[in-house]
């Protein structure tokens, strides 16, 4: 399935480019959290999109703000989140439309029949109190107010065998699944409208090895069966790997490199995805040194100028403490326009044009 | 079922302990004050009666207090509680029978009218923060912080005297005689409405508090951000996901509580002569009843754990966690 | 009496379920936390206001029955004379002062609610903690304890030993509301110490082979601190109200004054019918005023130690004007002019 998404086509350009169409697109998006005076800084101008059928991953430490920005782009961040500028496109029949700007009604219309979510920890993530069958239904009910009872009730049956859970068990209350069993159920509810786009917020996590597989598959199946483009998200980056079509790394409230997941397993070009690839041994191909990185991530409360990696950074230099790197192509000849990393040794303009000495892009972030 | 067995073993222990209490706190005393009772009314009392009171107080002091504590035991199964002095002669039951009525339907029914607004209330305002309906919250400060009896002396002076649009006391008009009649089931709603609105302003700002404190927790539980992130109606989200789990702690709560709640509303019965348990225990403090008092005590305890299983039975059909199959 | 401890233990016992601030990570961030939320408390207006009506009130329970204009006992000729400047607070039908009557008053009031709030909290520490760290039989006999005393309605039960006892003094009823009161908060500092007791933390100095009583002593109590006093705070409320109730009904000594006997002589007088409105009204406020002093600073405890429960914490006004309204569900967006600045920016780049 890998091998279909890695021609090189233009990513991340308007559709009148031609190449595949987006589904979602996040702009400039800021997040923070608090209203006060000195509010943390979440999310500090996050692009992002995200095309019709792909699997595109989100990686990055725990607290790199890759939950808040799927949050914030539903607008299910909780208080105190705050969306201070940005938008959110998504792209329906009907021509963009802006979640961020979109009118109360219309926008609990749009959900889960646009994009559905299945959250971290399937522990909390359904009602207690009702039977699941009743949870799966009233979702239905909600945005087709015109199906009957027992057609409901049939879809919630064929919802749950779908993702290999007997009929009968539509009657169950949560507290008598295994997680593996809820983390299904919640995927065949956010099946249930058949979504253009499937969110999954460390689906996995909760969940042992064995199961963590199979749901894995179980959702790169019924992509290829029903068609909808899905966002990962994970701090394992080798899941990542193995089922996403793209990977973006988050690092600190922003995006710092993205590329096709083959890219950026076999070539990255930021230092910080070179030190999350060398946190885990390779599953394939040829073996690596493990080192891990260094040090924590910086409290978003008080980041430093410059570039927030430059302290864990085996490749900063003076231009790091200084200038801030944005997203934009890796310079290293070879790399297709798709690819982009925010880090200086590939900005040698912007370090120039901070009147400061360029530095060549060590050979570790320049493999071919 | 464990649930229900568990809280059942619960409840025969503290009917134990409430039994055991009012047998050990009349021995635990100095004085004989019943025994001055019994010498004073030595003529008109009959020797089993004498002998009943004997077994209440403990004033056989030949016995030793496992023999007392037996005889006791045996007295109260059999449903003696002794003779009232501020009713003489009638017994400690018949007493209680006669008031119990009107403490249950005033008190059950204005506990339960609390219970009920103060749960709606507080789902509304602990799902809407940051509007005008926090401003309720000050309100139900002040009426938690005063004590029952006062507002009622308040409402008294307010809408009995002041402005007479309702009777000073009393459960019903004295010139009816008590049938089912429309007359006479009138006038006992007519005076039971000062009282009981005064128990569910004066108890409902608890239930508030709670079901509110109740719903800024559970509204931040992951299911409730699914159910918004399924486009469900507003309503369908605050009832049916966040108050649907914010009730059970409520419910168990009322339970625990109710104790304190019916301990309020008993002296509101002094307060406006409301003829139930509560005004005879006042005038039993008053004649110094012992019996009748000892007799209250056990059959309020009683009452509330009454409430208290059925509280718990409704905890169980709202919660199928506890339905787990043993 | 009131629901006093329904609204205040619930929160508190949500408090326990919620993350203690300043409990979590190691030992040594734990005090720098603890000063930060201490300045916290002292800056939150609810509990700051709580506390300065308090301290009023202890100054007039120590000086109450000096600064009486009259003896609240004297008789005199002014019989039911309405608020003047010779009575403040009017008369009886002795003739006596109602204003004179509840100054000294104040004291036996604010001595056994400090009293019972003391010994009440002392055993609800010894039953609560004892119960949330030893875990097993003992917590479930220590739990069906705390819950018996609960269940068991708590006015009647004072009323059959307090109507028993001979001369029913202020310490005695301190020693009856303590022992009537103290459940409500064992059951919130059992709940506390459970998710306490398997913090890291106390885990840590388990394995390091501390002994149990320095577990419980230098690392558990301190942070408990919060839930003690909040429950110490609801249990004088419950004191306060109770005793007040006692005295209303006449179960203690009619002739000692507080604010209870007061409306108990006003009750027992037909002041309602007599429209004596300065006879019962003063004394309710009164209970109403100290009441919610301590309510304000339960509240303030609460926040501090729950955040959740800030609501929208300072800013609420401010939020309000920026038209930002915290909601679950519907995260906020603020519409700000500099977005429209940006859009230009970009066609411009385009």
């Amino acid at each position: 399935m890998s091998a279909r998404t890695q021609t090189l086509e233009p990513v991340a350009t308007p559709p009148s480019r031609g190449g595949r169409r987006p589904v979602l697109e996040i702009k400039d998006l800021h997040v923070s959290y608090g209203y006060g005076e000195d509010p943390v800084q979440a999310l500090r101008g996050v692009d992002l999109t995200l095309h019709e059928g792909e699997v595109l991953g989100l990686a990055g430490e725990s607290g790199c703000g890759k939950s808040t920005l799927v949050y914030a782009a539903t607008r299910l961040l909780p208080p105190p989140g705050l969306i201070t500028a940005g938008e959110v496109l998504f792209h329906g029949a009907d021509g963009p439309v802006d979640i961020l700007r979109m009118p109360e009604p219309a926008l609990r219309a749009s959900r889960w029949q646009d994009t559905a979510i299945v959250f971290q920890g399937a522990m909390n993530s359904l009602n207690p109190v009702h039977r699941v069958g009743r949870q799966i239904m009233d979702v239905i009910q909600a945005h087709r107010p015109r199906s009957t009872r027992a057609e409901r009730l049939d879809r919630a049956r064929e919802l749950m065998e779908m993702v290999g859970i007997a009929a009968d068990r539509v009657s169950a209350y949560p507290h008598q699944l295994s997680g593996g069993m809820r983390q299904r159920v919640m995927i065949a509810m956010a099946l249930a409208l058949e979504p253009r786009v499937l969110i999954m917020d460390e689906p996995t996590t909760a969940l042992d090895v064995v199961m963590q597989r199979q749901i894995v598959e179980q959702i790169v199946d019924l992509r290829d069966r029903l068609g909808f483009s899905v966002v990962f998200i994970t701090h394992d980056v080798s899941l990542l790997v193995e089922i996403a079509d793209r990977i973006a790394i988050m690092y600190a409230g922003e995006i710092v490199e993205e590329a096709t997941a083959d890219e950026v397993y076999r070539r990255p070009r930021h230092p910080y995805s070179h030190g999350l690839l060398s946190s885990f041994p390779a599953l394939r191909g040829p073996k690596r040194p493990l080192t891990g990185i260094p040090g924590s991530p910086p409290d978003l409360r008080a980041l430093p100028s410059g570039c927030p990696f430059r302290d864990r950074c085996a490749f900063a230099f003076d231009a790091c403490a200084v200038v801030r790197p944005e997203l934009g192509p890796p310079a290293v000849p070879g790399d297709g326009p798709e690819r982009s990393v925010a880090c200086l040794r590939h900005d040698a303009a912007a370090v120039a044009a901070a009147g400061l000495e360029p530095q060549p892009v060590p050979e570790e972030l320049a493999v071919r | 079922m464990r649930f229900l067995v568990r809280r059942g073993i619960f409840y025969v222990i503290t009917a134990w302990a409430a039994v055991t209490l009012n047998f050990l706190i009349p021995r635990a005393q100095q004085g004989d004050p019943v025994q001055a009772l019994i010498n004073r009314y030595q003529g008109s009392l009959s020797t089993d009666a004498v002998q009943s009171l004997y077994v209440l107080f403990g004033l056989d002091k030949q016995t030793s207090l496992w023999d007392q504590y037996v005889q006791y035991w045996d007295q109260i199964l059999h449903g003696d509680l002794g003779t009232s002095f501020a009713f003489f002669p009638t017994p400690v039951t018949t007493v209680i029978a006669q008031g119990l009525p009107w403490t249950i339907g005033l008190v059950g029914a204005a506990t339960v009218i609390a219970v009920v607004l103060g749960t709606l209330v507080g789902v509304l305002i602990g799902w809407r923060r940051g509007t005008w309906a926090d401003g309720v919250l000050p309100v139900t400060t002040f009426f938690s912080a005063v004590p029952y009896f006062w507002l009622g002396l308040i409402a008294i002076a307010i809408f009995a005297i002041a402005w007479p649009v309702f009777p000073l006391g009393g459960a019903y008009d004295n010139a009816l005689v008590p049938t089912w009649s429309w007359d006479f089931v009138g006038s006992v709603l007519y005076h039971a409405i000062l009282p009981a609105a005064t128990i569910v302003l004066a108890s409902v700002s608890g239930w508030i508090l709670g079901m509110r404190n109740m719903m800024v927790t559970v509204t931040s539980e992951d299911y409730v951000t699914v159910a918004q992130a399924k486009g469900l109606p507003e309503r369908l989200v605050m009832f049916g996901y966040a108050a649907r789990n914010a009730v059970l702690p409520q419910v168990s709560g009322f339970a625990l509580s109710l104790g304190f709640v019916v301990s309020g509303t008993l002296v509101m019965e002094l307060v406006f002569s409301y003829p139930g348990v509560g005004l005879e225990l006042f005038q039993a403090i008053g004649g110094h009843d012992y019996p009748l008092m000892q007799g209250i005590f056990l059959v309020i305890t009683f009452a509330v754990l009454l409430a208290n299983i059925l509280a718990d039975l409704a905890y169980v059909l709202l919660d199928p966690r506890t339905r787990q199959e043993a | 009496m009131s629901t006093m401890p329904v609204g205040a233990a619930d929160s508190a016992a949500e408090a326990a379920a919620a993350d203690v601030p300043g409990s979590e990570g190691d030992g040594s961030s734990a005090p720098r936390a603890a000063t930060r939320q201490r300045l916290a408390f002292v800056r939150s207006g609810k509990a700051m206001t709580g506390l300065v009506i308090l301290v009023v009130f202890a100054v007039l329970a120590v000086v109450g029955p000096w600064i009486a204009p009259q003896d609240p006992d004297e008789i005199t000729a002014d019989l039911l004379l309405g608020p003047s400047g010779a009575h403040w607070l009017g008369t009886d039908q002795l003739g006596r002062d109602v204003f004179s009557q509840l100054l000294v008053g104040t004291r036996s009031v604010l001595l056994v609610g400090v009293l019972a709030g003391v010994i009440a909290t002392v055993l609800a520490i010894l039953v609560g903690v004892s119960a949330g760290f030893l875990g097993g039989v003992a917590d479930e006999v220590l739990s069906a304890l705390s819950n018996i005393f609960l269940v068991i309605p708590a006015l009647p039960l004072m009323i059959i030993i307090v109507g028993q006892a001979p001369h029913a003094g202020n310490l005695l009823v301190a020693a009856i509301l303590a022992l009537t009161g103290w459940a409500w908060g064992a059951r919130v500092l059992r709940a506390q110490t459970m998710s306490l007791r398997r913090r890291d933390f106390v885990e840590a100095a388990r394995a390091n082979g501390e002994r149990t009583a320095r577990i419980v002593w230098f690392e558990t109590l301190p942070n408990l601190t919060a839930i003690i006093a909040s429950s110490f705070v609801s249990t004088v409320t419950f004191a306060v109200l109770s005793q007040v109730t006692l005295a209303f009904i006449g179960v203690t000594p009619v002739d000692d004054w507080s604010w209870g006997t007061v409306l108990y002589w006003a009750q027992a007088n037909q002041a309602l019918s007599l429209g004596a409105w300065w006879w019962f009204v003063p004394a309710g406020l009164l209970i109403a005023l100290l009441g919610m002093a301590l309510t304000l600073i339960n509240f303030g405890i609460d926040e501090f130690v729950n955040p959740r429960l800030r609501s929208a914490g300072v800013s609420a006004r401010s939020m309000r004007r920026r038209e930002i309204r915290p909601r679950i569900g519907f995260t906020a967006v603020v519409k700000d002019a500099p977005r429209s600045m940006r859009e230009h920016h970009q066609e411009a780049q385009r």
